[in-house]
């Protein structure tokens, strides 16, 4: 039984980032950021489906909604091991147009198996999975901590209240990768000499509606100063934390 | 403006994170219907939290393709221009099918009331928030746990039955791994935390943190590395590559507050760190601090709390 994966890639900007906006609050200011690929995409979602192609043969896709400034990232998870990519040539601005344009693909392509983060650490969604599973008409796994093919079927250990839940669901599949269900893999010289020469597919875009846009993005206000007790007296961390914070 | 609230159930009882939900679309000024499904004790605890109608699905469904399609088929019933559940594992897993089938814009984890068709969230790892406006008119929102109150004040509700076409089940639940023996609240939901990192040099030196969590009734957490050695299990680890939370009380010891931490624990309502170093950064995102070792200031404190009756 070989499979097609497809695995949904996302750039996003290294986790050590200053945010910050331009343009009267409305854009992101991208001077001077370092682009990654989003974790959850890159250590769960596409490592575990390399494992699975290991595995079981098959092809390992990304696909990746977004302009030519996500190529390196692309680039990356080649080098990390995909045989080939598409990039849908759009600005991604909402979920619903994301996941549009990724299942218009997704239908073309037929694939078994299409694996995403569990969220993007810039927009912290968690609803572009949902969406596309719906709009392929396939099972979802959400919050995916592991998985594996066996029967026909995908089985996986999912997030749940007080626990994992182990579930079993049918082909085709849309599972949301969360931490535990792969190791990160770091690329070697060969990975990225042979992701120089892979298939990088770009096409234009169908017709995909958006749900939202932001009007204006907003900093967080100033955190007042730390107040600091001595560790001698806990017990008036205590008394704060009862009559001026109010949390006990 | 009518909204439809898709509650979950454990044991009949309304989730604390679907109550909050129905709660919020109250404050926002809708009449709200609750959808809920499997079995119900009376209205679940709906009512009392502001809704005035509870659609009742009997029928187990744990496949979330199958709830999608009992919620939407519920939105239409109830005349519904929006829909809310909470952003936790299952509205997390339900919300955006029910979005695709009503054609709705969706805005997930909201921190701020809905005015209009805007919507104020997180984004950035809680290092900013954005203004969503939703462009279709009809609308799905889920709720950030613990970031809204649950109103308690509300008469019962009437409960009708409700029944849809929910199609056949492509998923289902085989099997259950408890995090926790000990029946502790697990992390997204926990109202206090604490939490302690790679300056507890090793497992064995856990039984500090564990004492002043039980101590406050609070759930233990902790940093990256902790759980990449195996100190502690996976499901602890918070921050931006593990769970996020947002409980009232975040008490962080031996941890140095790296910014890929703090993004999971930043939208906490009082953070207090311990550390032995005084130019740790996460001074810099607490609210109260301890300059000192965490050996003897974690058992004082808890000392402090069984004091406190
Ligand atoms: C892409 C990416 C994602 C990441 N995601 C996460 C994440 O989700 N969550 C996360 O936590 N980290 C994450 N990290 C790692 C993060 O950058 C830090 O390395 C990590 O949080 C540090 O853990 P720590 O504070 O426990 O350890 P350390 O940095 O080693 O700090 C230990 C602290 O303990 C203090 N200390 C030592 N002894 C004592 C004592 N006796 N009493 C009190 N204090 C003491 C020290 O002064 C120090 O501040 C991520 C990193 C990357 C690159
Ligand atoms: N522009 C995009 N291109 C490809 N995949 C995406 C894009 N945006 C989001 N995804 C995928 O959807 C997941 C969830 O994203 P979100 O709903 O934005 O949190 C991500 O982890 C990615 O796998």
């Amino acid at each position: 039984m070989t499979m097609k994966f497809l695995v949904c890639i996302s750039k996003a900007p290294d986790t050590t980032s200053r945010i910050a906006f331009t343009e009267g609050d409305t854009q992101f200011d991208a001077n001077g950021v370092q682009f990654i690929v989003n974790p959850y995409d890159e250590w769960y979602a596409l490592v575990r489906a390399l494992e699975l192609k290991e595995q079981h043969g098959g092809t390992v896709t990304t696909i990746t909604v977004g302009q030519a400034d996500c190529d390196p990232v692309i680039r990356k998870a080649l080098a990390i091991g995909a045989d080939d990519a598409i990039r849908v040539d759009a600005n991604p601005t909402d979920a619903m147009q994301v996941a549009g344009l990724i299942a218009e693909q997704a239908k073309a392509g037929g694939y078994d198996v299409v694996l995403c983060g569990k969220e993007t650490i810039d927009h912290n969604g968690s609803v572009v999975g949902g969406m596309l599973a719906e709009m392929l008409d396939a099972s979802f796994i959400s919050l995916a901590t592991s998985l594996d093919l066996e029967g026909g079927k995908a089985q996986a250990k999912r997030e749940a209240s007080g626990g994992l839940e182990r579930v079993e669901a049918t082909l085709p599949v849309v599972v949301s990768s969360a931490k535990g269900m792969a190791e990160q893999r770091i690329p070697n010289m060969r990975g990225i000499m042979a992701a120089r020469t892979k298939p990088l597919n770009v096409v234009t875009p169908g017709g995909a509606t958006e749900g939202t846009g932001v009007s204006k993005f907003e900093l967080p206000p100033a955190k007042g100063d730390c107040k600091l007790i001595s560790a001698d007296t806990p017990e008036e961390l205590v008394r704060l934390l009862r009559e001026e914070a109010k949390v006990l | 403006m009518n909204c439809l609230a898709f509650v979950p159930s454990k044991n009949g009882q309304a989730t604390k994170a679907g109550l909050e939900a129905v709660s919020y679309a109250k404050q926002c000024g809708a009449a709200v219907t609750a959808v809920m499904v499997g079995a119900l004790n009376g209205d679940g605890g709906a009512g009392a939290a502001g809704a005035t109608k509870v659609l009742h699905v009997s029928e187990e469904l744990h496949d979330e393709g199958q709830i999608a399609k009992v919620v939407s088929a519920a939105a239409e019933a109830a005349g519904a221009d929006w829909v809310v559940a909470p952003h936790d594992h299952v509205g997390r897993a339900v919300a955006p099918r029910v979005a695709v089938r009503l054609g709705a814009g969706m805005v997930p984890g909201v921190t701020g009331l809905l005015e209009g068709s805007t919507v104020k969230r997180n984004v950035f790892s809680g290092k900013a928030m954005a203004h969503v406006d939703v462009k279709t008119a009809k609308k799905v929102i889920t709720t950030t746990p613990n970031a809204f109150g649950v109103a308690g004040d509300g008469a019962a509700a009437a409960v009708e039955s409700f029944a849809a076409d929910a199609g056949e089940a492509r998923l289902s639940v085989t099997g259950f791994e408890p995090s926790s023996a000990d029946g502790s609240v697990p992390l997204p939901e926990a109202v206090r935390v604490v939490s302690a990192g790679r300056g507890l040099k090793g497992p064995e030196n856990w039984g500090i943190v564990e004492e002043l969590a039980q101590a406050l009734g609070a759930t233990t957490a902790c940093s990256r590395p902790v759980s990449d050695m195996g100190w502690r299990p996976h499901h602890e680890h918070v921050g931006q590559t593990g769970i996020t939370i947002r409980p009232d009380l975040y008490i962080a010891a031996g941890i140095s507050g790296a910014i890929q931490h703090l993004a999971g624990v930043n939208q906490s309502k009082v953070i207090v760190a311990i550390n032995t170093d005084p130019e740790a950064p996460f001074f810099k995102a607490a609210d109260y601090g301890i300059v000192g070792d965490a050996f003897e200031v974690l058992p004082k404190l808890t000392a402090a709390i069984k004091s406190m009756g």
